[in-house]
């Protein structure tokens, strides 16, 4: 199981994606995403996870909407902006880097 | 957007708050309809405090966030405290409206450039040294001859213009019957393309229409008059008014900005200088001088070209002169000279006014800082009895700096509220106290605006006074030690800086009190001085005629004027007493040289004396058969001045004319003197009869003439309108053209020292009040401070004397080292404002002793419920209360 701190930096990268693939999606159902599709490997804990949509938000990466759901109460889903999408795109390339390079090293050394 | 989002969050942060706590509780019901352990998954959130500021913090300008807390808070404080807080910003919004209003004025008056082109190049000429009354002085009028010499030898460096006294007099649209008041200018046809000023309708006169003599009666209009008389009717221009013996056509409005080149004046019509009756006359001087200096121009070499050409014109013109003595022709021409920047317009506002309204500015400022030192001290007394609560915040980890904002912004609010509360009184008062200014019939107009200058004053203002009352409460507050505080150990609240305050506040409060104790008394020396006359129910109808009518007309309307049932007496005179006319020449006694000092002529009718009251004290009164100039009679203090003998009746003089002939007067009478212009000072009169026989056709005709009524009604003016209406009765070429009684004559002697007075008087109870209630506040927290040692004290046995002392010999050590620096400051300032003084010596002990006494009277007064207070203190409450 990884730790909390291999997540730093690529907390971002995650949401940004899941979002660009699954709109619409509300804080657990991101979170639940995170976990399946890395297979359980990499999991976002609540407490990082709402500070950085929160703060992905105040950015203007993503926005959020009030939703009505069936039990009565409102649940806050997200989806990306152009912003967003531009940002992803950033993210995905810098990730792309570092990880070939860093891949390149354990190959070489 | 986002920075936006998030300053608009901090003003929506309740529901900001609830907003993130409903979506971590759907989170919640999410994961447990997930399967999760409802424990757990709360454990996970972490805690609730926490996280809600977490994304609080993300959502909002953190900085913007406290400072919107601090608001808050301090919004709570004020309203917790609310009599001190409504008190603080009722005296903070007197003092900032007073101020606000004397910047306003002061700055309309004296330092707002004219809203024309080029007023930072504009001067105005005058002249210094003697004058024909042999007294020094200072001169702004020219005779028009003397100006077309200078205009032409200035041609190319500057463009001079010429500008009369701005004259309230009447004017007639229709007919006859309906007259009213304009304020009226002759100005040069330069002016309006020299100022750059374009028509708000049709056109404005230029030089070709002010090159002949009478040659074209045009009117311009002011904008503020065109709308007031004519609701801005486009169709104004071609329209006549009658006025003086003319007709004028109104060809035109000045735009709305342009008001006249005398502060204090708005002018209504505008006319040619060329249309003025004296424009070709060397003797008259009845225009201002003021140029536009050309750019680059030097100004000295210009000034001493001009200054040649003046002493050239007067030379010859005194050349003829035979009636004045030699030295006072000779300190007539040596008079030098003056050219002075004039870019806010030249008036005698300016001049009269000036002195009055900056010791008005610098009381009114010591009237703010007593209000600001009082916050002060009330906001301190109160922060140390909030000093638990700081020593709380501090435990608790709240940095210095943040209680620091904490106190300000409290201060802050108080500011902003007295601010708009000052606004407001500004509003009301500034035009007030222009409307004390000059007489109720003939107002003083000075324009106000409400502009950027007068806004950053109000901001400067505020930032000034918020720090002044409000960083020692806050730095003292932020210094608390939590450790003695919570312990109940006020060591820290040493009341040295309180005191010091309450010393700077009785010093000033001393200062109010003392100046405006010298202006009351100046005002009640002038008031109540005898003028020598008796004003009671006198009303004056100032009499004209078109063309000069025989004096037989004038002597029947008197007639009949005395025989309707409201009229006590009636008389006629050239022009009333104080009317500020005068007329004045050189006497000549046993064939000597005319004399350097000038005596003072007065036309009157027979029985004047009697209605005007002032005793006949040797001699006889004039009668019918008395003519000008044989008869004369002369007051005391001419009899005494040029003829050295209390009861001159028979002896005779010669009065010296200008042109160099005498008019030799024999004394019929002696009356007690009586003030003739001006109440500041008696002068030598000779009253001679108002008939003047010439020879062969009998007596001279007269175009005007003052009837003098005393009424049997308290209030003369109640007869007013019948008067008038008879007079027009009696003879249709007659009409009335001014009424006024002789007590507003002589009211408006004494204008600008009664407004000083009373604003001062103002002021002074303000400041005396704020001082009182200052003093309250600071021994009531202090009782309360230390509301336990008094106990333990009373509870020991001391006696009420042991109790008080400690109480209050701070305050009375504060109250001596302030009254004493007041002194100080007292006896220096009055140098400045001796000009406004009047028989009143800053040295006299009764002076200087009144604002003690108040003082300490007001001291007593405000002591005394806190001193009573710490007295029944009752030791057995307070230990059961700890």
């Amino acid at each position: 199981m990884a730790k909390n701190d291999s997540l730093q930096g690529t907390l971002d990268l995650l949401v940004l994606k899941i979002l660009s693939r699954r709109p619409r999606l509300h804080g657990y159902a991101l979170m639940t995403a995170i976990a399946e599709t890395s297979g359980d490997v990499l999991r976002a804990e609540e407490g990082s996870l709402y500070p950085a949509m929160h703060r992905m938000e105040e950015a203007g990466w993503i926005q959020a909407e009030w939703v009505k759901r069936e039990s009565g109460r409102r649940t806050r889903v997200y989806e990306l902006t152009r912003a967003g999408r531009a940002q992803l795109a950033q993210e995905e390339l810098r990730w792309q880097t570092v990880a070939s390079a860093v891949n390149r090293v354990l190959r070489m050394a | 957007m986002s920075l936006l989002s998030r300053i608009a969050n901090v003003f929506r942060g309740e529901r900001l708050n609830r907003e993130i706590e409903e979506e971590y509780a759907s989170h919640l019901e999410e994961a447990i309809l997930a399967g999760r352990d409802p424990v757990e998954a709360r454990k996970a959130l972490g805690s609730a405090l926490r996280r809600q500021d977490e994304s609080h913090d993300i959502h909002v300008v953190a900085w913007l966030d406290t400072l919107r807390a601090d608001f808050v808070f301090g919004w709570r404080q004020l309203k917790r405290n609310w009599v001190t807080s409504a008190a603080a910003v009722l005296s903070l919004a007197l003092a900032i409206g007073a101020c606000t209003s004397a910047f306003r004025l002061i700055d309309a008056l004296l330092w707002r450039p004219l809203p024309v082109a080029h007023a930072d190049r504009l001067y105005v000429l005058s002249r210094h040294g003697m004058g024909f009354d042999n007294r020094p002085g200072e001169w702004d009028s020219w005779a028009y001859p003397d100006f077309q010499l200078m205009r032409a030898a200035a041609r190319g460096k500057a463009e001079l213009i010429a500008v009369s006294w701005a004259l309230r007099t009447d004017i007639t649209y229709k007919t006859d019957q309906e007259m009213e008041k304009a304020v009226v200018q002759y100005v040069s046809g330069s002016m309006f393309p020299t100022f750059e000023i374009q028509p708000a309708v049709g056109r404005l006169f230029t030089e070709n229409d002010d090159r002949t003599p009478g040659a074209a009666p045009y009117a311009v209009l002011s904008y503020d008059y065109w709308t007031r008389r004519f609701g801005r009717d486009p169709g104004v221009a071609g329209r006549t008014f009658h006025y003086g013996d003319g007709v004028y056509q109104i060809i035109g409005v000045s735009e709305k900005k342009f008001t006249g080149t005398e502060p204090g004046v708005v002018v209504d019509i505008f006319v040619p200088t060329m249309m003025h009756r004296e424009v070709t006359r060397s003797d008259s001087t009845w225009i201002r001088t003021l140029a536009v200096v050309a750019p680059g121009v030097a100004i000295e070499p210009l000034r001493a070209k001009l200054a040649a050409v003046s002493y050239a014109f007067e030379k010859n013109r005194l050349s003829g002169e035979t009636g004045l003595s030699q030295e006072t022709l000779r300190n007539v021409l040596a008079n030098q000279v003056r050219m002075e920047p004039a870019p806010t317009g030249v008036s005698g506002m300016q001049k009269e006014y000036s002195r009055a309204l900056a010791a008005i500015a610098i009381l009114v400022v010591l009237v703010l800082l007593i209000a600001c030192a009082n916050v002060a001290n009330l906001m301190t007394a109160q922060s140390a009895t909030r000093s638990r609560e700081m020593a709380l915040r501090v435990s608790i980890g709240a940095g210095r700096v943040r209680l620091i904002r904490l106190v300000l912004a409290e201060s802050a609010l108080l500011a902003l509220f007295s601010t708009v509360g000052g606004a407001l009184f500004s509003w009301w008062s500034a035009p007030f106290v222009v409307s004390m200014i000059n007489p109720p019939d003939n107002p003083a107009r000075l324009i106000l605006p409400g502009d950027w200058r007068v806004l950053s004053f109000g901001i400067l203002l505020i930032a000034c006074e918020v720090l002044f009352f409000g960083l020692v409460p806050a730095l003292r507050a932020s210094s608390v030690r939590p450790v003695s505080a919570l312990k109940g150990d006020d060591s820290h609240a040493r009341p040295v800086l309180m005191h010091g305050m309450i010393a700077a506040q009785v010093a000033f409060c001393f200062l109010v009190l003392f100046v405006a104790g010298l202006f009351v008394a100046t005002f009640e020396h002038l008031a109540s001085k005898p003028t020598g006359f008796s004003a009671e129910r006198l009303v004056l109808l100032e009499t004209t005629a078109h063309r000069a009518q025989p004096a037989a007309y004038w002597d029947q309307v008197e007639d009949h004027l005395r025989d309707l049932p409201g009229v006590e007496r009636v008389s006629q005179a050239a022009w009333p007493l104080l009317g500020g006319s005068s007329w004045n020449d050189s006497i000549s006694v046993n064939g000597g040289p005319p004399s350097v000092d000038l005596a003072y002529f007065l036309n009157v009718s027979p029985g004047f004396f009697e209605t005007m009251r002032i005793p006949l004290l040797a001699g006889r009164d004039f009668r019918q058969s008395d003519g000008y100039p044989r008869a004369a009679i002369v007051n005391q203090s001419f009899a005494r001045r040029f003829l050295q003998d209390n009861n001159p009746v028979g002896r005779s003089f010669d009065k010296a004319s200008d042109d160099g002939s005498y008019e030799r007067m024999q004394v019929v009478g002696v009356v007690a003197d009586a003030y003739y212009s001006d109440i500041r000072i008696m002068l030598p009169v000779v009253f001679v009869p108002l008939h003047h026989p010439v020879s062969g056709t009998g007596l001279r005709p007269m175009s005007e003439v003052t009837y003098i009524v005393r009424t049997r009604s308290p209030n003369p003016l109640s007869e007013a309108a019948q008067l008038r209406q008879e007079v027009g009765r009696v003879r249709p070429e007659f009409r009335v053209s001014n009424v006024q009684t002789q007590k507003e004559l002589l009211d408006a002697q004494t204008i600008r020292e009664r407004m000083l007075a009373t604003l001062a008087m103002f002021f002074a109870v303000v400041a005396i009040l704020l001082a009182g209630v200052g003093l309250y506040g600071v021994l009531y927290y202090s009782v309360i401070q230390r509301h336990r040692e008094i106990g333990i004290r009373i509870a020991l046995g001391a006696r009420a004397a042991n109790v008080v002392r400690p109480l209050v010999s701070g305050i009375s050590m504060a109250l001596v080292i302030g009254t004493v620096a007041g002194l100080a400051l007292g006896l220096t300032s009055t140098h400045y404002i001796e000009s406004l003084l009047y028989q009143v010596k800053a040295s006299d002990p009764v002076q200087l002793a009144a604002p003690g006494l108040v003082i300490l009277l007001a001291a007593i007064i405000a002591a005394a419920p806190a001193v009573v207070r710490a007295l029944y203190i009752n030791p057995v409450d307070l230990l059961r209360a700890e």
